[in-house]
């Protein structure tokens, strides 16, 4: 990136200075190595974020940021009903509420070793992944309807978990607002078949052994000890979300003149949140995030099964849930006040910190888990909400490493055989359909996590816990 | 069907696809193949069934969003993968047939599963050469 309109706040911190339409600062967390390495795309499109209506402090884009559309993906940004501001369809994303959980097996590497190919196999197989996969659910009007009212819960009351499940994720596994009319029967239908599916691209079921205590009180608390196996899995609302994402994106594109709005980007096309559409779009969006909360509870039913049949007696619990493409009405002290805010975050995680009364009990003396997934041969990383009482960026982290290279750059590095072959050869086991997906989705195509998340750390973003390194990948 | 050139351009984190062709249909038709191709080969997939698309837009750069939307979702509920794609155009009201079969992902070996076209870059022109140019990102 290049620094010329860029000024340094602190080590990991760069602002770019309002100017022209921009209404407040835009602000890069990345240390220097990372923002050299950024794309300029990701200046412009944070600066165009910073001059849409009613947005609050600043428009912040984090260590993994890269080129997306409108907004960048890593982005950051609030906005206050009060004054004008906006929900904006691609400050979410397409993927709603994509996020990822992690299971606590209670097992160690040397448990896992000797079945770790049948296991890679079975997961494989008992959970569907990639593009024409169908889940083994099929739901009806009136079945589909209520599980965009409930969520996890709703997964939890057909048998796909337990209460104990619900209390381990964002808003105990439900959003409240929902609104199903509000979701197209395009989008419905597109869901039919997708109830359990993990989906295609960056998205993965992983088990993973800890590597690297960082905060070993804090990971106590988490129920994490080195060389524990845990389970992680990364997917969203699948096509509903997707459907609801084009379906909003075009209306508030065409909506935009009548309601006095111009943006620089057509991707960033937006509704006052107190407006009839912004309102609908928003009890969609969170109808998608209870869709993707059941998605992922179901795969946890499948994963436990899955484990079950080699170690009858391992329980999975959950450890906790995040998501990373969403908007949540939330309060934050802004200006000297607390404010009832919008906050969009688009390839980024919530990171309450310790004592938030939104954080299951037994979490808040740590504050909240921050999962950053890493890419098949790379590691992941836990970390934990800040305790200093100052947060930052709206109490926001990273949710990966980040590309640092287009998929058409990657297919010309790497072949997906090859691919598999070297990680089987480091002692990780990939399962995917697709040998093009895998040369796309190379370890290499993405930035170095150690450095996404050493700049989460230094710049208080969030800090770290905990690393995993992968021991089975199961892609899509 | 009109003769034209499908292409795939790089794009961060997702797919940019490019199709040109002598006609705005004939474009159309190429960003349709581009974007096929980025699922898997088209070599690969059988022009065994044929579906009909229908969408009509505002302007031509929300008709080629809505046209490629229209294609995505096609694959996605009928579970097809496509290969083959006819269109005629009056004004921004677009008629198309669409040629394909149901996906088998062994031997398809789909690599992305297409999310949604983007509005970033959306482009539909005539070029100086009298030739047109359909061009987005596509979500993968």
């Amino acid at each position: 990136m290049d620094r010329g309109r860029l000024r340094r706040l602190s080590p990991n911190e760069w602002q770019i200075d309002p100017s022209g339409p921009m209404r407040v600062p835009a602000v890069i967390f990345a240390d220097e190595a990372l923002i050299d390495a950024m794309d300029d795309k990701v200046a412009e499109q944070i600066s165009n974020v910073a001059s849409l209506p009613g947005i609050v402090e600043a428009a912040y884009a984090l260590p993994d940021a890269h080129w997306g559309y409108g907004f960048p993906i890593g982005g950051v940004a609030a906005f206050d009903p009060e004054e004008g501001g906006i929900v904006c369809a691609g400050g979410v994303g397409f993927d709603i509420s994509c996020g990822v959980r992690t299971l606590l097996t209670g097992l160690a590497r040397a448990d896992i070793e000797p079945v770790k190919l049948a296991l890679a196999d079975s997961l494989f197989g008992q959970v569907p992944v990639g593009l024409g996969s169908k889940g083994k659910l099929s739901l009806g009007p009136g079945e589909m309807d209520a599980m965009l009212e409930g969520g996890a819960r709703w997964a939890v009351a057909r048998g796909y978990g337990s209460d104990e499940d619900l209390q381990r994720a964002e808003e105990d596994g439900v959003a409240a607002g929902a609104l199903v009319d509000a979701v197209s029967d395009k989008a419905k239908t597109r869901q039919h078949q997708e109830m359990g599916t993990l989906g295609s691209g960056n998205h993965y079921l992983e088990v993973q052994e800890v590597v690297e205590l960082a905060d070993p009180d804090s990971a106590a608390c988490f129920g994490l000890r080195q060389g524990a196996i845990v389970v992680s899995i990364h997917c969203g609302s699948r096509g509903l979300g997707h459907q609801i994402a084009t379906d909003y994106q075009r209306e508030m594109a065409i909506a935009m003149p009548q309601l006095g709005i111009s943006v620089p980007d057509l991707d960033l096309a937006c509704a006052p949140i107190r407006s009839e559409l912004g309102a609908r779009y928003l009890g969609a969006m969170r109808a998608a995030i209870n869709c993707a909360l059941a998605n992922r509870q179901i795969i946890t039913h499948l994963t436990r099964r899955v484990f079950g049949h080699f170690f009858p007696h391992a329980k999975l619990d959950l450890l906790f849930d995040v998501s990373h493409n969403t908007c949540k009405q939330e309060t934050h002290r802004v200006g000297g006040r607390e404010r009832n805010l919008f906050v969009h975050r688009k390839g980024a995680t919530r990171a309450f910190g310790p004592g938030h009364a939104e954080l299951p009990f037994a979490l808040r003396p740590v504050g909240q888990p921050v999962f950053i997934g890493g890419s098949m041969g790379t590691r992941s990383a836990i970390m934990a909400g800040m305790g200093d009482g100052a947060e930052h960026a709206f109490a926001s982290a990273c949710h990966g490493a980040g590309r640092q290279m287009s998929r058409h750059q990657a297919l010309r590095h790497w072949h997906g055989r090859q691919v598999v072959d070297d990680l089987a050869a480091a002692g990780i086991i990939v399962r995917s359909r697709s040998s093009r997906g895998v040369a796309e989705e190379a370890p290499g195509a993405y930035k170095d996590i150690g450095a996404v998340v050493d700049a989460a750390h230094n710049a208080r973003l969030a800090r770290k816990v905990a690393m995993l390194a992968p021991v089975v990948c199961i892609k899509g | 069907m009109t003769e034209g050139q499908a292409t795939q351009f790089p794009h961060g984190a997702d797919i940019g696809i490019r199709g040109t062709g002598t006609t705005r249909a004939a474009a159309f038709e190429q960003a349709a193949v581009a974007l096929a191709a980025s699922v898997a080969d088209l070599a690969g997939i059988s022009a065994a069934d044929v579906v009909s698309i229908a969408c009509a837009a505002p302007d031509d750069r929300l008709l080629l969003y809505d046209w490629l939307n229209a294609v995505i979702y096609e694959m996605a509920v009928r579970r097809m993968l496509f290969s083959r794609f006819e269109v005629s155009l009056q004004d921004h009201r677009l008629e198309a047939r669409a040629w394909g079969e149901a996906i088998d992902p062994a031997r398809h070996a789909p690599a992305v599963e297409p999310k949604g076209a983007t509005m970033t870059d959306l482009k539909v022109e005539q070029m100086r050469d009298g030739n047109w140019i359909a061009e987005c990102i596509v979500d993968v």
